[in-house]
């Protein structure tokens, strides 16, 4: 059989060269990710934060029912007594100690269902990669929000600051 | 001529400890270093160590929609010999322990771990009988991945952390980062002092 340049080189390559032509006009399908984030849909469980009231109270009570809900029984609290001098939350109690081992948490959003006060939430911070894991052990400090509704707004991506659009439907 | 000092940080070069190896480099030297660890960070070629459901979003990262190629780390290999990262993804349970690090002790050096998800960082729900409670009990972790699993970009952002980490490395050599893990904790203090 002998080699027939028609047939077995310029057919072959004019074939592949048509899958190529008629995905040029498709819009391409990858997402740029440091640069651009796709988009979060609005039950995305991530990174957990302890909410603020708008008097800016905490709501957590130190009640330990998220501990208590957890499957992976990564988080820790510690409560304590609210005094007329030094009050944290509206409640009789709040937690003066709320550890979360980020490592262990399954981002299963049990903790959050479990919340009679909706303080602990879960939101769109993605970005958690780290080095070494004591820098996972996230204390009250870290999981605090300095206002209410500190992290409502879309996610910004902590390499680049893009902003992650919101799906719509 | 002045000489330029660098240090040569014993278990983790992100986070220079108290009792760091000084070192005395030349000028040239430290630029070559630069050119070895801008070249290996943008070709990290990973192992292929699907244990669990991580692998998944391990496979889709590599896929069109995430593309881990943007990053040179889209050759997965399957033989420990050709591979610079190994990527855990997925719980380990005791049994898979030894290969795991037989597999590790295979692939050349520089080699860096990523631990990919709960299970795999800490044992996440599993904490069992079967599972061991973290990767880091039986190799060296790198970069540690929260999720369960992982979304892609999250991982992403892991392999981007390893990328910052390696392009921090000052070292004449990797084998003398890897010493300290060798060690028990008596002959860091040997080491250290």
């Amino acid at each position: 059989m002998s080699v027939s340049l028609l047939r077995d080189v310029v057919k072959p390559v004019l074939t592949g060269f048509k899958i190529t032509a008629k995905r040029l006009g498709k819009k391409k399908v990858t997402i740029s990710y440091p640069d651009e984030l796709r988009e979060q849909y609005p039950r995305t469980r991530w990174r957990h934060y302890l909410t603020r009231y708008d008097s800016g109270l905490e709501r957590c009570i130190g009640c330990s029912l998220c501990a208590g809900a957890c499957p992976a029984r990564c988080i820790y609290v510690e409560a304590a007594e609210n005094t007329d001098t030094e009050r944290y939350s509206p409640g009789e109690r709040y937690a003066v100690r709320y550890e979360i081992n980020m490592l262990r948490c399954i981002f299963c959003g049990y903790c959050q269902d479990a919340c009679p006060t909706g303080a602990i939430v879960l939101r769109k911070d993605f970005e958690l990669a780290n080095y070494k894991r004591e820098q996972f052990l996230f204390t009250k400090e870290m999981l605090l929000e300095d206002y209410p509704g500190q992290n409502l707004e879309p996610y910004k991506s902590k390499m680049t600051g893009a902003e992650a659009p919101i799906y719509r439907g | 001529m002045p000489k330029r000092i660098e240090t040569v940080v014993l278990h983790d070069s992100s986070t220079p400890v108290l009792g760091d190896i000084q070192k005395g480099g030349s000028v040239v030297l430290t630029t070559v270093d630069t050119l070895l660890s801008q070249a290996r960070a943008h070709a990290l070629w990973p192992l292929t160590f699907g244990l669990a459901c991580c692998a998944i979003e391990m496979m889709c990262t590599v896929a069109s929609r995430f593309d881990l190629a943007r990053f040179g780390s889209e050759a997965f290999r399957a033989t420990p010999r050709q591979a610079d990262v190994m990527i855990i993804a997925g719980r380990l349970s005791k049994k898979m322990a030894p290969v795991l690090r037989q597999i590790y002790d295979q692939m050349p050096e520089p080699k860096w771990v990523i631990s990919m998800g709960a299970c795999a960082s800490s044992g996440g729900v599993y904490n069992n009988y079967a599972i061991v409670q973290g990767a880091d009990q039986v190799v060296p972790v790198d970069v540690y991945v929260p999720g369960c699993p992982p979304s892609p970009d999250a991982l992403i952002y892991g392999v981007m952390k390893l990328q910052e980490k390696i392009k921090k490395t000052r070292a004449k050599s990797f084998s003398e980062l890897r010493i300290a893990e060798s060690l028990n904790p008596r002959q860091m203090e040997e080491v250290r002092s």
